[in-house]
């Protein structure tokens, strides 16, 4: 079975490169827009794993990885930041929030599915 | 990153280099061509962004020094010279020795330092104009610059290192799996992982969501320190990690339990020298006395048989190549083997249709998919396009020319026709021959060609087509030409000829494949010592070609090489007339069309078709085979492209595409011209090859002789 992966981006362009491009790697993909949506598709989703953008209306990224933290079946799920060369002190808090590691954006489609290789195997 | 990889960057970075050579010369004939210069740069570029990511920090180094000289040049600050170009193609020399420097030798300290040192004067005369530069050329070689780096760690040397990790305890919380991590470990190389579980509560105590367990591994890997960092990125500070490298030289003595377990600061090296006292298994009494734990002494022994495993490999290691050589004969064999197999193929396919059965069908089909990608694959193993060889003949132009005083341009035609690889070798002598003798003798000097009304620049052309069941290999020079004159009057002086012979200007021509044969008044370094176009042709015998020589005074010199094809299968059109199957090369048909009756007769009994307003003559192969009884009314021409002109072969039916297996005809017709041999079909008849090329001139001759 395919592990199924969750793009969390208000940018459609960006939330579109990462689902092609997980998607040609052989993962299934959910798409949400923010936070707040994440948090409420999530829910019996099946996800094995979440890549989320850091600012975002609604609920940003640290928010929706301190909430998947305390949530009951996603506490261990793996979280992977898209982060840009200027959001350091960014990073720092979601690592600190408990996200499992990070994209600098721009990055190359192979560089993204090495680190989801990486955290989900 | 891998092996693989290094070899991939490097197919890439030779890539670059041809391609960096192609600009430069271009650039050479026009120096102001932006695009070119930043051709140049950017294949600079690349090579030193590249190589330093695959550890080829040498040339990364080299590289950039040119590179910083090509950028200013890109701003336009330093202008295009030639010396600039001949030092940019001397440095390009040296990056491709620094690149197959396993092979071959690797370019010396001195060599590198004199290009970078006359890069650095180029940049300074022609921009600030700074004299505090190093000295130049000569004195470069003996200058005070740093010495070079000592023979470092080469960039794919194998190193083994120790790692010792340890992870806090909530390290889950942030969705790591830990067992990935360590699977990544062992993708970078021989990795040797022991557990640590001596912190593990009892189960009391234990925290189901934390991590108790520490791992030791011992990792030997090409990728260098900081791949293995690389791994533990999103975790660094989560965990501690210790890395250090251990050393597995082979002449080294295998180290024992007390110095690793010594080494890892496990143990201290007083209690190791206190219990060897008592000669007893070490590792058994420093578990007993409580000293470290049964987890440390066993990532110990874990260490020492990692090293010992590694040690033997690195022995057996240094036979192993990447490329494998085959001797011919056996790729021979599996060529004529895909060949019978493409025959059996044809057969399958052929009862499977007849038989209607959609079980076999489906089996016959997926038979016919392997057949045609295991051909494909096989042939693909020999096969080279020529344009790698072509390429290196523009250098050797360009040098021999600027030697020799002259102005010359090469081009090229049909890069892309392939040729076994063999082959492909061992043309590139004649070449090399045949190129050296139209340089100096065919183009005439710059003023002669102008006052003779030619352009300043002489061409030399190459060019590859195939014909039929051969390759054509023109060499083609707009030069002075041939001197049958004076071809005659040495081959007299040498005894070749009679005085009065009459002889065909192709028989004159011919003496200049004569061993010891010149006509050169002046010996250069070039040619002219009669050397070469002899060993140029006993080259194309061996190769069961032939050559011939084609002049006109004045305008130039085609010397045409002609090659069979070796290869054992074509793509053929499978024709038939009455009963008979016959076998065109597919490369050299262009359409197929038909005659009717009526075409015939508005032609008044000549063989001429009118194709779309164009006249095309056509053979009928049923005259030429001789086939009895009447064509249908309606016949199909099979155009074919030769030589750039268009002939069509009129025959019945055209059945369509066929693979086919080319077989001799043996011994005993080798004296069939029109025929270049036969292959087998699906149902066991013999098709004949058309050797288009000679079917056309036996007809060509035969019209000739009867006007």
């Amino acid at each position: 079975m395919s592990k199924r992966i969750m793009t969390v981006d208000d940018s459609t362009s960006v939330r579109q490169m990462v689902s092609f491009t997980l998607k040609q790697a052989g993962y299934e993909v959910v798409e949400a827009v923010d936070g707040k949506d994440a948090l409420s598709k999530i829910e019996g989703s099946g996800i094995h794993m979440v890549l989320t953008d850091l600012n975002m209306p609604n609920l940003d990224g640290i928010g929706l990885i301190k909430g998947l933290r305390t949530h009951q079946s996603f506490r261990f799920v793996p979280i992977v930041m898209l982060t840009t060369e200027s959001q350091e002190s960014r990073k720092l808090e979601g690592k600190q929030a408990g996200a499992t590691g990070w994209i600098v954006k721009p990055f190359k489609p192979e560089q993204l599915v090495a680190v989801v290789r990486k955290v989900l195997g | 990153m891998n092996e693989n990889h290094k070899e991939v960057f490097k197919e890439e970075a030779y890539e670059l280099l041809t391609e960096l050579e192609t600009a430069l010369l271009e650039l050479e004939a026009t120096p102001d061509d932006k695009d070119l210069i930043g051709k140049a740069f950017r294949a600079m570029h690349t090579i030193k962004g590249s190589g330093a990511m695959f550890g080829f920090d040498d040339v990364a180094e080299f590289t950039h020094e040119i590179e910083t000289v090509f950028d200013r040049v890109r701003e336009g600050d330093i202008p295009v010279t030639k010396t600039l170009i001949s030092l940019t193609l001397q440095a390009r020399d040296l990056i491709k020795m620094m690149l197959d420097r396993k092979g071959g030798e690797a370019p010396s300290e001195p060599a590198l330092q004199e290009i970078v040192s006359a890069f650095r004067k180029l940049v300074s005369t022609d921009g600030e104009g700074s004299p505090a530069t190093p000295p130049a050329d000569g004195s470069s070689s003996v200058q005070a610059s740093p010495p070079p780096p000592k023979q470092e760690i080469s960039p794919n040397a194998q190193v083994t290192y120790r790692l010792r990790l340890s992870f806090s305890h909530d390290i889950f919380e942030t969705g790591t799996n830990l067992l990935l991590l360590l699977d990544e470990l062992r993708t970078l190389g021989e990795c040797t992982v022991t557990a640590d579980t001596n912190d593990i509560p009892y189960l009391d105590a234990i925290n189901p969501e934390y991590c108790y367990t520490g791992w030791d591994a011992v990792l030997t890997t090409d990728k260098g320190i900081d791949a293995i960092k690389d791994v533990f990125i999103f975790v660094e500070d989560r965990c501690e990690i210790k890395i250090d490298a251990i050393r597995t030289d082979a002449e080294e003595d295998r180290r024992k339990l007390g110095e690793i377990l010594v080494e890892r600061g496990d143990v201290a090296y007083e209690d190791v020298l206190r219990i060897l006292k008592e000669k007893r298994p070490l590792g058994e009494v420093l578990i007993e006395k409580g000293i470290t734990t049964p987890d440390k002494v066993d990532s110990a022994l874990a260490e020492q048989q990692h090293v010992k495993k590694i040690q033997e490999k690195t022995q057996a290691k240094e036979e192993i190549i990447s490329t494998i050589k085959v001797p011919a004969e056996k790729l021979d064999v599996l060529v004529n083997l895909v060949g019978e197999m493409v025959t059996v193929q044809a057969r399958l396919s052929q009862t499977a249709s007849l038989l209607h059965s959609a079980d076999l069908d489906s089996i016959a089909e997926e038979v016919e998919r392997l057949t045609a990608e295991l051909r494909d694959n096989t042939l693909n193993i020999r096969m080279l396009p020529i344009g790698s060889t072509f390429g290196r003949f523009r250098r050797l132009i360009r040098d021999l020319s600027q030697e020799l005083g002259k102005e010359i341009e090469m081009t090229t035609e049909g890069e892309d026709t392939e040729l076994d690889k063999t082959v492909i070798e061992r043309l590139n002598d004649p070449l090399v021959h045949l190129i050296r003798n139209c340089i100096d003798h065919g183009i005439e000097m710059p003023d002669v060609r102008l006052s003779t009304g030619k352009p300043k620049k002489g061409t030399i052309h190459l060019s590859a087509v195939h014909s039929g069941a051969n390759v054509l290999i023109k060499i083609r020079d707009d030069g002075k030409g041939l001197d049958k004159e004076a071809i005659l009057a040495k081959a007299v002086e040498k005894g070749l000829a009679a005085a009065h012979a009459e002889l065909t200007d192709r028989e004159v021509f011919n003496f200049i494949l004569e061993p010891g044969f010149s006509t050169a008044k002046v010996v250069s370094n070039v040619s002219g010592r009669g050397v070469g176009m002899d060993v140029a042709k006993k080259a194309i015998d061996a190769l069961g070609g032939t050559i011939e020589m084609s002049t006109e005074k004045g305008k130039g010199t085609t010397v045409t090489i002609k090659l069979p094809l070796t290869l054992a299968i074509v793509e053929g059109l499978l024709v038939k007339v009455a009963e008979d199957h016959f076998v065109l090369p597919l490369s050299i048909v262009e359409e197929c069309v038909e005659l009717t009756r009526e075409d015939v007769g508005k032609a008044h009994g000549r063989n001429m078709a009118n194709i779309r307003g164009e006249i095309v003559p056509y053979i009928k192969l049923r005259n030429e085979f001789k086939i009895l009884g009447d064509s249908p009314d309606i016949e199909q021409i099979v155009i074919t492209g030769l030589n750039g002109e268009r002939i069509g072969f009129v025959v019945d039916h055209v059945v369509g595409e066929h693979q086919t297996v080319i077989k001799n005809l043996g011994k005993f017709y080798k004296n069939v011209d029109s025929v270049s041999g036969a292959t087998i079909l699906g149902d066991g008849t013999v098709a004949l090859i058309v050797d288009v090329a000679k079917v056309v001139r036996s007809v060509e001759l035969t019209e000739a002789a009867s006007n």
